[in-house]
């Protein structure tokens, strides 16, 4: 099969490059292994922060949510991308001129305690591993769906290659492999969007496009999607049914979690400087906004172009021949199935359940105006895979989407393991519990906890499959980074007067909220008639945010203010050039 | 406890202004077209989109790369005006 081919060439070579750069960016000490050596040029660590942060979800399936919930996908559009916004202007550049190496290592010297920055590595675990293994789910899909491998080889064998380079290369090592990762999974995606944004609206530029008219036509493409989807009974596409207290607070969640997330944090640790830290977010946030501004017209083309393609056509059935069946449909004047939909099929992507018994396909929203039954439900993942072949772009294509999709979930995982790494070795063994080790045994310890990390993110990633919640469960992720981490760190940095006992209570506050009612609406069969004030567990990280804000202040109120050296490292961060010795 | 020397007093001081600006801006994009005047905003166009959706899906995340671009040569600014920039 010639897909197959293109398939393994693109997925081995770019294999074989994160590899070499792997055992090329060696690192040998702890500064390197954790911070890349604080030397990276600020374009690539803007590059290697695009890979680290955008993962199989936005690679995969974010263009696909889109394209069901119209307005109603902004939230990840909006709060994915604005978290850099507050990462650049309340927390890389201080962060950077305070110069550890890890978040937990931040909180546990601004705050004089040892509980806070056990908490703080509690808090840095927890969002990480749900996070990573989401990933290696991600890596263990693409293997099986377009390799022939079984899923959990598939896992085995991209866990492989992040041990290879993250155990290896430690920070060093994955930051150089991330700025591969970038230019593979940047090209994946736009390549096919520029041609289906050709296809729909005659226009290249998919944000143009976007914007457009419909190819051949004065209507504009939106307003044409919107009158075919509600002629099919859905909403209007650039309308939503979710309420704007809960949009308000979803996106809001993400930008705070975004910016409160430890992997993305201490991507900004490895740039030489403050200043280098701000000018490495406007190169992350650009390299991320390639994506996020092509995202949403893919969407709207896919679902557009699916609607136009499968709604009304007529199926052709596994034991006819595809071809003569095609052509037969055709010549009586009427819609056949595309190509793809039967390649894409095999995969279960694509359910069709022929209610009606017609032979037809019937696309149908909840309010149905001819009272017909919608008989599909692709799978949101579909578009950005199945794009190249709606385009007729060739095999290789394909080939290339499937690297790009392993690219983006392999960069993110990495990232997370030196999280978890750095968070056991240097947080809890080098500064809590044997402050005396050497150097060679807290690299050694480095290298072991990323080691079994691994493990136990393949090993939760393989039974994944077999649990449903795991994608629910990125919520907890968003949440609770928004919770717990955001506000002790900015707190920390911009109120000289915030304390220990504060931040402590602050951290817990928002962590056991947040994990609390995620728990009970996600798991405990609590229903969307009891969410507080309308607002879902996806957005109520940003609710327990400011409640772990207000109880953080009024905690530290009631106690003694922090020792002066505390109060004068505070100043020292704020302001450039004091800290370098 | 001693007090800082007035240029990073002053300094931090703007540096906080400036950070307070721009993240209104920051509000107003995303906060504000995108989600609580969307419906107002939504009656006028930006070719063919809808204005408050498009700030929703594309202008919002124009809007902060330029925050992020502006916030960058403001702060070398600052730096430099206050001599801190060695």
């Amino acid at each position: 099969m010639g897909e197959q081919f293109w398939t393994y060439l693109f997925v081995s070579l770019t294999f074989g490059i994160y590899i070499l750069i792997a055992f090329w960016a060696r690192a040998s000490t702890t500064k390197e292994f954790y911070v890349a050596g604080h030397d990276v040029p600020p374009i690539l660590n803007g590059m290697a922060t695009a890979a680290d942060w955008m993962s199989a979800a936005s690679f995969l399936s974010m263009a696909g949510l889109i394209a069901f919930l119209g307005y109603g996908g902004s939230v990840y559009l909006m709060g994915w991308t604005g978290g850099y916004v507050l990462l650049a202007l309340l927390l890389a550049p201080f962060l950077r001129e305070f110069g550890k190496f890890t978040v937990p290592d931040f909180v546990g010297e601004r705050y004089y305690s040892k509980l806070a920055r056990v908490i703080a590595v509690v808090c840095a675990l927890m969002v990480s591993f749900t996070y990573i293994a989401g990933q290696m789910k991600g890596v263990g899909v693409a293997f099986s769906s377009f390799l022939g491998v079984p899923f959990n080889v598939g896992i085995f064998i991209g866990g492989l290659i992040v041990f290879i380079y993250a155990v290896l290369g430690g920070m060093k090592g994955v930051t150089y492999t991330q700025v591969a990762q970038y230019v593979v999974l940047i090209f994946a995606y736009t390549v096919p969007a520029i041609f289906i944004s050709i296809i729909v609206t005659n226009n290249p530029i998919p944000q143009l496009g976007f914007i457009g008219n419909i190819a051949g036509s004065d209507v504009p493409m939106l307003s044409k999607l919107n009158s075919v989807v509600t002629e099919l009974g859905f909403k209007e596409y650039t309308s939503t049914t979710k309420s704007n207290v809960d949009i308000f607070c979803i996106t809001a969640a993400l930008m705070f979690g975004t910016a409160g997330l430890p992997h993305v944090i201490i991507r900004f640790f490895t740039v030489k400087s403050a200043k280098a830290a701000r000018k490495s977010a406007g190169w992350a946030l650009m390299f991320i906004a390639l994506l996020y501004t092509v995202a949403p017209a893919v969407g709207a083309f896919a679902r557009m172009n699916f609607i136009d393609t499968v709604n009304e056509a007529t199926y052709i059935g596994n034991s006819e021949n595809f071809e003569e069946r095609r052509s037969e449909i055709l010549s009586d004047g009427g819609k056949p199935i595309p190509g793809w939909y039967k390649d894409w099929e095999k995969t279960g992507l694509l359910d069709f359940n022929d209610l009606n018994q017609d032979g037809i396909i019937q696309y149908r929203g909840p309010d149905s105006k001819d009272n017909i039954k919608n008989e599909i439900v692709p799978n949101r993942d579909i578009f950005v895979l199945a794009n190249p072949q709606i385009a007729n772009l060739p095999h290789w294509v394909i080939g290339l989407v499937v690297a790009g999709g392993l690219a983006a979930a392999l960069s993110t995982a990495a990232g997370l393991l030196m999280v978890i790494s750095s968070a056991i070795s240097h947080d809890l063994m080098k500064n809590t519990f044997y402050p005396n080790m050497s150097e060679r045994s807290e690299l050694l310890i480095a290298r072991t906890s990323a080691f079994l990390a691994i493990l136990l993110s393949a090993f939760i990633g393989a039974f994944a499959s077999s649990l449903p919640f795991v994608a629910q469960v990125v919520a907890f992720a968003f949440g609770i980074a928004a919770a717990s981490l955001f506000p002790v760190v900015v707190l920390g940095i911009f109120w000289k007067r915030m304390n220990k006992e504060g931040a402590i209570v602050s951290m817990l506050t928002g962590l056991i909220t947040t994990v609390g009612y995620i728990c009970y609406f996600k798991f405990m069969g609590g229903v969307e008639a009891g969410w507080w004030f309308g607002i879902s567990p996806e957005g109520i990280g940003f609710i327990f945010m400011i409640v772990a804000v207000f109880t953080g202040i009024i905690v530290a109120l009631l106690s003694p203010a922090p020792p002066i050296e505390i109060q004068k490292l505070v100043e020292s961060i704020r302001i450039p050039g004091q800290r370098r010795t | 406890m001693e007090i800082l020397p007035k240029n990073q007093r002053l300094y931090w001081k703007s540096v906080q202004l400036f950070t307070a600006g721009l993240l209104s801006l920051w509000f107003l994009t995303s906060f504000g077209a995108g989600i609580i005047f969307r419906e107002f905003l939504d009656q006028y166009f930006i070719g063919g989109a809808p204005l408050g959706f498009w700030f929703a899906q594309q202008g919002a995340i124009y809007v902060f790369l330029i925050i992020i671009i502006i916030y960058c040569l403001g702060m070398n600014y600052l730096e430099k005006k206050y001599g801190l920039d060695n």
